[in-house]
Order: C-alpha cells, then sequence, then structure tokens
C-alpha cells in the first residue's frame, strides 16, 4: 500500500517545465545552425563552380592535350604513390601496432611531420635533400669522381661531395627532380603519412591474440603477420590505398618546388588549374578543378563504402 | 609433461617468484588463482609468448625454455579463442597442419577424426563468424589439438558459456583428455569445474607484502 501511494504522489508531482521542453529545440537548433555552416560553406563552392561552366566549356577543356596529358600524368602519379604508401605503410603501421620499441615514439612522430609541415616547406626540403652534398661522402667518393671528371671539374666535385640527384642522373639514369619521378615522391611523401595512420588504426582494431595462436600453432611471427593480420587487414589496406590516393591528388605545393609545372612533363590537375589560372583561362582551371571534385567525391564515396570507422 | 621450474617474472603489479609445478604425461591439471594474479601470464610464458625472467620451462623433459612458441607443439586456446575470422572452421582446425606441410589427403583425415571426436561435423565448411559459443568453443579445441599437442593449455575455456553447455564442454573436455592421453593444464575460477576435471590442482596466493606470488600444488 506504501509503495503504491509512494508511486501516485510521484506521478502526481510530474509536470512539463516550460524551459526543459525547448531545451531539445534549442539544442539542436543551436548544433544544426553552427553545423550548417560548414556544410553550406561547401556545397555553396560546389554549386558556384558548376555555376561558372557549363557542359561544353567543361568538355572543350577537357579535349586540350595537354590537360589530357596532366590527367593521364595524374593518375599514374596518384597510382604510383598509392601502391608506394601501401607497401611502406603495412609494415610500419604494423610494427608502431604491435611492438614497443625503443625509438618508438619518436618515429610514431617523425610519421606526422609530413601532415603538418606546410607543403612549399616539403617541396623545398626534398629538393634540398635531392641537391645538397651528403655530409663526409667526399671522404668515399671524391676520388673516384676525380678520376673520370676532368680535373678541375673533378676537384670540384670532390670538394662538393657526393649528391643523390646527380648520383641517379649520372650513374643510374633516373633522373629526379623537375621530372615525373619527383611527382611521385613529393605525392608519396605526404600520401604515406595519412596511409601510415590508417594503418595503424586498422591494425589496432585487429587482436593480436588470433596472431599469437598462430605462433603457438608453428608459425613464425612473419608467418603470422601473412597469413593472419594480412588477410583481417585488407579492407583497410583499401582505405589506405584510398586515402593516399586522394592526398596524392590534391598534392600541390611540394609538387611545384621539387617537381615544377612544365607542360607535358611534370604537369598533373592541380598544376594545370594553377598553370591556367596564371594565363588567366578562368574556364579551364574551373573545368579541371570539378573534374578533380568529381574524382575526390569518387573516392570519397569507395571510402564511405568500406566503412568510416578506419579512417578516423 | 609440463614442468615449471622455479619461474620468476612480472605479471602486472605482481612478482611472480620461484614458481614451480609439474604435471605428468595425461594429466589433468587445473590451474587457480584470483583474478589479476598471473595465471595467464603463467599459461603464456609455457606457450612461449611471454618472455621469463628467470627460471626454466620443460616440456617433456626437453628444456624449451628460449624456443620460440611454435617449436613447443603446445595447443593453446585463449580466453576469447581467437578463431581466425578470415578462414572457415575447416581452414582453422588443419591450420597447424598446413604450417607443417601435411599433405592434404592426412589433414583431411586428421580434421574428419577431430570432427568426430568433438561432434562438429556439420560445422567444417561454415565461417567462424557466426558460430555459437560452444560451437566456437569446439572449433578451437579441435583446431589446438590438430597437430598432436604435448599438451593442451587452456585459459578459462568455460567461463563464457551457459551452464548447460558448460557442463558439456567440461565433459567434453575430460573425454578429449582421456582418449587422446593430452596432457592438459587448464585456468578456471570456478571451484565445481576443478572438482570435476583436475588430477592435479595448483593454486596460486599471493603474499600481500612482499607482493610476491607463489604456488601451492595438490593432486586430487
Amino acid at each position: 500500500m506504501a509503495t503504491a501511494a509512494l508511486c501516485c504522489k510521484g506521478i502526481r508531482s510530474l509536470k512539463r517545465k516550460p524551459l526543459q521542453r525547448y531545451s531539445d529545440v534549442m539544442f539542436f537548433l543551436t548544433m544544426g545552425g553552427l553545423s550548417s555552416c560548414f556544410v553550406i560553406l561547401i556545397l555553396l563552392l560546389l554549386i558556384a563552380d558548376l555555376n561558372f561552366t557549363s557542359a561544353d566549356e567543361f568538355l572543350e577543356a577537357l579535349r586540350k592535350p595537354e590537360i589530357r596529358s596532366a590527367f593521364r600524368l595524374t593518375l599514374f602519379t596518384c597510382t604510383a604513390a598509392a601502391v608506394m604508401s601501401v607497401w611502406v605503410a603495412t609494415p610500419l603501421g604494423y610494427l608502431l601496432s604491435r611492438f614497443r620499441f625503443p625509438g618508438r615514439q619518436l618515429v610514431d612522430t617523425l610519421v606526422d611531420i609530413p601532415v603538418v609541415l606546410p607543403p612549399l616547406v616539403l617541396g623545398l626540403s626534398l629538393l634540398i635533400l635531392f641537391h645538397q652534398p651528403f655530409p663526409f661522402s667526399s671522404l668515399f667518393t671524391g676520388p673516384s669522381i676525380s678520376a673520370d671528371a676532368e680535373p678541375d671539374a673533378g676537384m670540384k666535385n670532390a670538394r662538393e661531395g657526393w649528391i643523390l640527384d646527380e648520383w641517379l642522373r649520372n650513374e643510374m639514369g633516373f633522373p629526379v627532380t623537375y621530372r615525373w619521378p619527383a611527382v611521385v615522391l613529393a605525392q608519396f611523401a605526404v600520401a604515406c603519412a595519412f596511409a601510415v595512420r590508417t594503418m595503424k588504426v586498422t591494425f589496432d582494431q585487429i587482436d593480436p591474440r588470433a596472431e599469437d595462436v598462430a605462433r603457438t600453432l608453428g608459425c613464425s611471427r612473419g608467418g603470422a603477420f601473412m597469413q593472419i593480420a594480412l588477410p583481417q587487414a585488407s579492407r583497410g589496406m583499401i582505405a589506405a590505398g584510398t586515402i593516399a590516393w586522394a592526398r596524392a591528388l590534391g598534392e600541390f605545393g611540394p609538387i611545384l618546388v621539387f617537381a615544377g609545372a612544365t607542360r607535358f612533363r611534370t604537369e598533373v590537375l592541380s598544376t594545370t588549374v594553377f598553370l591556367e589560372l596564371s594565363v588567366g583561362q578562368l574556364d579551364a582551371a574551373v573545368a579541371v578543378s570539378l573534374l578533380m571534385v568529381g574524382m575526390a567525391v569518387v573516392v570519397l564515396l569507395i571510402l564511405r563504402w568500406l566503412g568510416a570507422d578506419l579512417t578516423s | 609433461m609440463i614442468e615449471v621450474s622455479k619461474l620468476s617474472m612480472q605479471a602486472g603489479n605482481c612478482l611472480l617468484k620461484d614458481i614451480s609445478f609439474r604435471v605428468e604425461t595425461g594429466q589433468y591439471a587445473i590451474l587457480m588463482g584470483r583474478t589479476g594474479i598471473g595465471k595467464t601470464t603463467i599459461l603464456e610464458a609455457v606457450c612461449g609468448l611471454r618472455s621469463i625472467s628467470s627460471g626454466a620451462v620443460l616440456i617433456n623433459h626437453q628444456d624449451v625454455t628460449n624456443w620460440s612458441p611454435g617449436e613447443r607443439n603446445l595447443g593453446y586456446m585463449p580466453q576469447d579463442l581467437a578463431l581466425f575470422s578470415t578462414m572457415s572452421v575447416r581452414s582453422n582446425i588443419e591450420f597447424a597442419l598446413k604450417i607443417r606441410r601435411i599433405p592434404k589427403a592426412e589433414r583431411a583425415v586428421k580434421v574428419e577424426e577431430l570432427a568426430g571426436l568433438l561432434q562438429i561435423h556439420h560445422l567444417l565448411d561454415r565461417s567462424t563468424v557466426a558460430l555459437s559459443g560452444g560451437e566456437a568453443q569446439r572449433v578451437a579445441l579441435a583446431r589446438a589439438l590438430a597437430a598432436t599437442p604435448a599438451a593442451l593449455l587452456l585459459d578459462e575455456p568455460i567461463s563464457a558459456l551457459d551452464r548447460e553447455t558448460r557442463l558439456e564442454t567440461q565433459q567434453l573436455l575430460k573425454t578429449v583428455n582421456r582418449r587422446t592421453g593430452v596432457t592438459v593444464l587448464h585456468i578456471t575460477h570456478d571451484e565445481a569445474e576443478a572438482e570435476a576435471l583436475a588430477d592435479v590442482r595448483l593454486q596460486l596466493e599471493q603474499d600481500r607484502e612482499a607482493k610476491t606470488v607463489r604456488i601451492r600444488s595438490s593432486a586430487t
């Protein structure tokens, strides 16, 4: 009886407070209002781009041979950078996720540097790395260089030391700077950082216990990685590749500094936008921009399909 | 035969000190102790998944202290089972045999034999993802037994199951032990489970002041 009385009293005392009634509405209005600032901005940007150009202008711009060449080079370099990124990011992500080794924190921080570094600085750093004589290298390479070259040049080379770009161009026949490999390397330097993050999250989400069991069943560490961890990480690898590809597509600053913007040689779509803008061809710049938006949307859709949790 | 001799190692906040015990071939040993005392750590040390500070681990009179987990020929079943989710039940079971490059026909015979013992014929071509708790338990057991291990190491194999399946699995473990003659080291919290299964009981006890853990062994 006492309990029933208590319940009834409880029900009688229920009253809707006007403030509480509106607090949820206010919550959604405030949150929605603030969120929509960004969403509407992006939407307006896309609408403005679409409004600026017509289908004919778009197709006409894409028929230009230099833009077609840039499109082909973009597809090639982005794919190469993405494949290289996944190759490197998979073992690195695994090591960072599974092991506590000396210097792990340092490696973890170094991986993030390309993400936070201003793009132009990254390009400049690549340029300096390839063109700066390696310290103390003249001690090892000096005599051999001076033997083949003219005495004066040899002396100069020996004094300056071993230079990576010269070695690649002269000894290996594979010039990098201001050629397409520089585009790939500039894209890889940034794309790989994102791929490593994705692969680390992927392996963090995979229970290492299955690899332990595989090892007790006779596997080596390598076997457990190849047969147990890697098959489970396949979706993460596709996600890492997709993110790397998208980052490579958007890369501009490092490419401009390290690879230049030579038409039919190192021009990718991001540099096309810059080149078209610089000669006042706004229509072509917008058409190429829209093409890149389309490519990015396709990549984003693939990512969504793979599961957004892997990219967080 | 499993023998642990004067094993010392850190297990979380506790220091396992001078842990020695011996489980004879074919015996069923139950390892008990309160949560966090280091039971799983000892099991992992026997498997070779954790390195020890001092002491020795012997399997069938062979000192395997510095051997890799794969060389020890043990069947390990962790608490969460850790079935290989990208493989079918059959591939899980024959995994250890494939690693040992056993021919396909021999593998098939062994899988059939284990499927008969553990009554999982109907599961062989299914994925491991949708198995019930009891089914997953049997598959993990079959996988651990496939390469005819020197000993079976079970980390709370029954605790996550409902009462009925628990009693069933308990009976099954006893049958496996008796029919295959495999030595078993089994971690549990459950007194009734220990009562039903143990040939040997090992009890981990903590010395609170010294923060060290020692072991008491008794035959039942």
